[in-house]
C-alpha cells in the first residue's frame, strides 16, 4: 500500500525541456471527515514530494489537506546530463516512499 | 440531488418518455466519449491513470502464494497476459456448479476458496479489486463478447426485465435515464449510456476504484430503491444484460470515470 508510478522520458537532449509524471498511492485522508456514529477521522495526508536531479532539488511540493487522492504531480525540468531522477514522498504515519528514474542526456 | 431537481427530472421524463427505446448498435457510445478531454487524458495514459496502481497491486496478488495450497494464480493460469486475455470480455459467465451465471470477482473468489484453500476476499476490498482490475486489464481494447445459450437465456432476461422495471421511492427504471435520456443532463451531470466496458473503473468522484455492482449500488440508492447486496444474483443477473447489451464495444480497463 506504498507504490508509486513515475514516467521520465528515457532519453533527451541536452538542455531540452522534459515532463516527469508521478502518481503515488495514498488516501489523502483529509481529517475534517466523520464516521457514521460521528467520529473524527484522523488525518492521512502526503505531506511533502521532492524530486532531486543527481542530487540537486528540481522541484518540491507541500501537499495540504483535500488534495486528491492518489495525487498526480506532473512537472518540467531540463536534461542537463545523464544521470538519476529521485523522487520521495513522505507525510503522516511515517508514510514514506522512494522512487527513482535514469535518464540518458545526448 | 435535491427533491426538487429530482421531481422535476421524473417530470421531464413523463413528457419525453414515449417513443424512446433500445439504443441502436451505431449510436452507441462509451461513457468515456461523454466524459472530459481531461479526463479522458487521464485514462489514456498509463503513466496518469491511478486505476494502474491497483493493476500493479493486482499483478503482485497474482505471483503469490496464497491458501492452504500454496499456489499463485500464476502456477496454474501461468503468464495472465496470455492465459487472462479475453477473459473480462466473456463475463459474467455460466458456472456450472452454482448453476446460474457469475462476475469475475465472484470467479476469482471462488478460485480462491476452491482451489487455492484461501480465506475469502470481501467483495469491494482493495485485493480482490486489485486482482479484478488485473484480469480485466488483460482484455483492454478486445470487444465485449458474451454469448447467450439455453442456460444462461432466463438470468438475461432477468436483468433485461431489471432493467426496465419501475422500482424505487422515484419510481424509475435504469432504462428511463439510460436507453431514453442518455446525452442529457440529470441535475449537472451527463448521462451516459450505461455500457459498463471498463470495471473495475477508477472514479473521480469515489477518490478510488471500485466494482460495478457498486455503481449499480449508486444507482439504486440514487433512485431510492433498496440495494442489493454485493454479489447478489440479482445483481449478477443485471451485470450480464449489461453486458450483452456492451457486445461488441471495446474493454477500458482500468477506466476512469467523473
Amino acid at each position: 500500500m506504498a507504490r508509486a508510478i513515475v514516467n521520465v522520458p528515457a532519453r533527451a537532449k541536452r538542455g531540452e525541456i522534459v515532463e516527469v509524471k508521478t502518481l503515488a498511492q495514498h488516501p489523502m485522508e483529509t481529517g475534517f471527515r466523520r464516521t457514521q456514529t460521528g467520529e473524527l477521522i484522523p488525518r492521512d495526508i502526503i505531506r511533502r514530494f521532492t524530486c532531486t536531479y543527481n542530487g540537486t532539488e528540481v522541484y518540491r511540493v507541500d501537499l495540504h489537506p483535500a488534495m486528491s487522492a492518489n495525487p498526480l504531480i506532473a512537472f518540467s525540468t531540463i536534461a542537463t546530463e545523464t544521470g538519476t531522477l529521485a523522487f520521495q514522498w513522505a507525510g503522516d504515519n511515517g508514510y514514506s516512499v522512494t522512487e527513482t528514474a535514469s535518464i540518458r542526456v545526448e | 440531488m435535491s427533491l426538487r431537481t429530482a421531481l422535476l427530472f421524473a417530470a421531464s421524463l413523463l413528457c419525453a418518455g414515449a417513443g424512446a427505446g433500445e439504443i441502436p448498435p451505431s449510436e452507441r457510445r462509451s461513457g468515456y466519449d461523454l466524459m472530459s478531454r481531461e479526463t479522458r487524458a487521464i485514462q489514456d495514459d498509463d503513466a496518469t491513470n491511478p486505476g494502474m496502481l491497483w493493476v500493479l497491486d493486482g499483478e503482485a496478488l497474482w505471483n503469490r502464494k496464497a491458501g492452504a495450497v500454496g499456489r499463485a494464480c500464476a502456477a496454474c493460469h501461468g503468464d495472465a497476459r496470455t492465459s487472462m486475455k479475453g477473459v473480462a470480455a466473456r463475463y459474467p459467465a455460466f458456472d456450472a456448479a452454482l448453476r446460474r451465471p457469475v462476475n469475475l470477482e465472484e470467479r476469482i473468489k471462488l478460485c480462491r476458496s476452491e482451489r487455492q484453500k484461501a480465506p475469502p476476499l470481501a467483495f469491494e476490498s482493495r485485493d480482490l479489486l486489485a486482482l479484478t482490475a488485473y484480469v480485466a486489464r488483460q482484455s483492454r481494447g478486445l470487444p465485449i463478447a458474451i454469448v447467450i445459450d439455453e442456460r444462461t437465456l432466463p438470468f438475461l432476461d432477468a436483468g433485461r426485465e431489471a432493467f426496465h422495471r419501475r422500482q424505487g421511492q422515484l419510481n424509475l427504471a435504469c432504462s428511463q435515464c439510460h436507453d431514453d435520456n442518455w446525452g442529457r443532463r440529470l441535475a449537472g451531470s451527463l448521462i451516459p449510456q450505461a455500457h459498463p466496458t471498463g470495471y473495475p473503473l477508477y472514479r473521480l468522484e469515489w477518490q478510488g476504484l471500485g466494482s460495478l455492482e457498486r455503481r449499480l449500488r449508486n444507482c439504486l440508492i440514487g433512485i431510492r430503491a433498496e440495494p442489493y447486496a454485493f454479489g447478489a444474483p440479482e445483481f449478477v443477473d443485471l451485470e450480464l444484460y449489461l453486458m450483452w447489451r456492451a457486445n461488441g464495444m471495446k474493454i477500458e480497463t482500468p477506466a476512469v470515470r467523473p
